[in-house]
């Protein structure tokens, strides 16, 4: 079963120019796509596409303008309170900019121990244990978890949310972008903890990103998307081979491994 | 653009921490000459930020510079001095960077007015290094505020106020960290030409080895506010030395599912 779908879903903002005409701009398109439990799915494409709209509209966050969201077997517009407390245990999501995403006034202890007290009825001693066991997971000592989210690195920051994301023990979690910021050692420590969820508890992840590099290493399914369309999805098997003009496009702009003069030699 | 070696010498930055001095960075020298490009890498955390900063004088507040100095030419040049005249900057988040109430001409008049150069020979250097940055319109864009531009245009424009500046060094602090790598991959070929074309001589701050082997001549590898490692690129893929500098070159390659040549 689907854990999540989107049923030809479209979405259009207003803009509201200077001299007061409001035009509506279309940023999803007849969107269809599913992810299913235990999966990894690839959402790859330029910025401006609308990934992080079609990101939004999954958990609920905004409503399409047509089509459908649907959770397991329900339309979002039919859950009620206790189907929304499910689908935020069951779907966390990780966004880009992590000073965005939390309360400036609350400790990392308190950032990771909201879910796990209002999805979770966890509090005192063993929502503080599980605390600590997340930081741990995501590499962060004890030591910042009394700190506020001002005195952390961007990275630093980033893991926090990744640990609020893990704290209610999801089945699916969307990445937005999510370890685009970190340097590459924390990128793959990320990444190796995230496919230890999906070996040991089955978790799916639909990992937004414009960085090929990481779909071949993390991902089973790549969807394509350009200008607010899903133009192409792919299996990955070894090294990725795209026939839309954005996939291939995409591909084209991967940075090499080594300096142009290194690979020009042979080595 | 006549300058021809900028040297960053001895450069040390402390915070107070639990009350007690904590060195973040530690006795920097870096030197960067015309025509290339400097990659300074290293782990989030590591003082590559805070390294530019004190540079230029702006560190930010609850840090301070216990040591160091910057000099062009072999002159010592008083660090505030230094900024847009002789380095101009570009950063991760140009967003950041502009006020959302002005227009980009409003950011560009100011920038220049402060180097003293008279509005009518500023306003043409401005749509002259708006063109050179890659964007068309130039006139268009200039009447512009940053909410109706997409990040790689304001990075471009970034770009365009430095090249304005006519600044012969540049500081890039994770340039195209927050782009689409389409968007990075103009980007970094924009760098390079202005690199070859104008003998810019940049300093690359990044944390992603594949910037480094796309655009960078020389590497200097930092880990717990020091340098560790310097060498020209090729060595530096090759040959790395120091153990922090094989574990990001390891890592690295890793991504490509190439294992390292280092041993
Ligand atoms: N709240 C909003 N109001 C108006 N326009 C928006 C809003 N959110 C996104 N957009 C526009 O929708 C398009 C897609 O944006 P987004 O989903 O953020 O793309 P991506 O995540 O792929 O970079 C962009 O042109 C963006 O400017
Ligand atoms: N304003 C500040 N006050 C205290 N410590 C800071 C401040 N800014 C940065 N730091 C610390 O200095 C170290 C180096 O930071 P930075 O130069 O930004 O690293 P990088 O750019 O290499 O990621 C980090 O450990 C960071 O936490
Ligand atoms: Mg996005
Ligand atoms: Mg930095």
């Amino acid at each position: 079963m689907n854990l999540l779908e989107a049923r030809g879903v479209s979405k259009a903002y207003r803009t509201f120019s200077l001299v007061g005409a409001t035009k509506a701009k279309p940023v999803l398109n007849d969107i269809s796509m599913q992810i299913a439990a235990g999966e990894t799915v690839a959402l790859l494409g330029r910025s401006g596409c609308g990934k992080s709209t079609l990101a939004r509209l999954l958990v609920g966050l905004e409503r399409p303008d047509g089509g459908d969201i649907l959770f397991g077997e329900r339309s979002l517009t039919s859950l009620d309170k206790a189907g929304w407390r499910n689908l935020r245990k069951t779907v966390q999501m990780v966004f880009q900019d992590p000073l965005g995403a939390v309360n400036a006034r609350s400790t990392v202890k308190d950032i990771i121990a909201e879910p796990l007290n209002y999805l979770c009825g966890l509090t005192g001693q063993a929502a503080a244990e599980r605390v600590r066991d997340l930081l741990s997971s995501v590499g962060l000592n004890w030591a910042e978890a009394n700190k506020f989210p001002h005195q952390l690195s961007g990275g630093q920051l980033q893991r926090v949310c990744i640990a609020r994301a893990l704290a209610p023990d999801p089945k699916l979690i969307i990445l937005d972008e999510a370890v685009s910021n970190l340097d590459l050692h924390l990128q793959i420590q990320m990444l190796d903890l995230f496919e230890e969820l999906r070996r040991t508890k089955n978790v799916s992840y639909l990992f937004v990103t414009h960085d090929l590099r990481l779909v071949e290493k993390f991902c089973v399914r790549v969807l394509v998307m350009d200008q607010g369309r899903i133009v192409e999805e792919t299996p990955v098997s070894g090294s990725l081979a795209f026939s839309s003009a954005e996939g291939r496009a995409l591909s084209a702009a991967v940075l090499p491994p080594m300096p142009r003069q290194l690979l020009a030699a042979g080595s | 653009m006549t300058s021809s070696t900028l040297a960053i010498e001895g450069i040390s930055v402390e915070t107070a921490r639990h009350g007690s001095p904590l060195v973040l960075v530690d006795n920097v020298s870096l030197i960067l000459g015309a025509g290339e490009v400097l990659a300074l890498v290293g782990a989030n955390g590591s003082g590559k930020s805070l390294t530019c900063a004190a540079s230029l004088d702006v560190l930010p507040p609850g840090t301070r510079m216990t040591s160091g100095s910057v000099s062009i030419d072999g002159s010592v040049l008083q660090r505030s001095m230094l900024r847009a005249r002789h380095i101009a900057t570009i950063m991760q988040n140009p967003r950041s960077a502009f006020n959302p109430v002005r227009t980009m001409q409003e950011h560009a008049r100011e920038t220049l007015s402060a180097l003293g150069i008279p509005k009518a020979e500023g306003d043409q250097r401005i749509l002259q290094a708006i063109r050179a940055s890659g964007l068309d319109e130039p006139e268009r864009l200039l009447r512009l505020h940053s909410f109706e531009m997409s990040g790689g245009m304001l990075q471009r424009m970034m770009i365009a106020l430095a090249l304005a500046t006519e600044a012969p060094f540049l500081f890039a602090d994770e340039p195209t960290t927050d782009l689409d790598l389409i968007v990075q991959r103009e980007i970094l070929d924009l760098l390079d030409h202005l690199k070859r074309e104008r003998r810019l001589g940049i300093l690359l701050v990044t944390h992603d080895m594949g910037v480094v082997a796309k655009l960078a001549d020389r590497v200097a590898v930092m880990d717990g506010g020091r340098i560790v490692e310097t060498a020209p690129v090729a060595d530096i893929f090759l040959a790395p030395r120091h153990v922090t500098t094989q574990r990001l070159v390891e890592a690295h390659l890793s991504l490509y599912n190439l294992s390292g040549v280092a041993a």
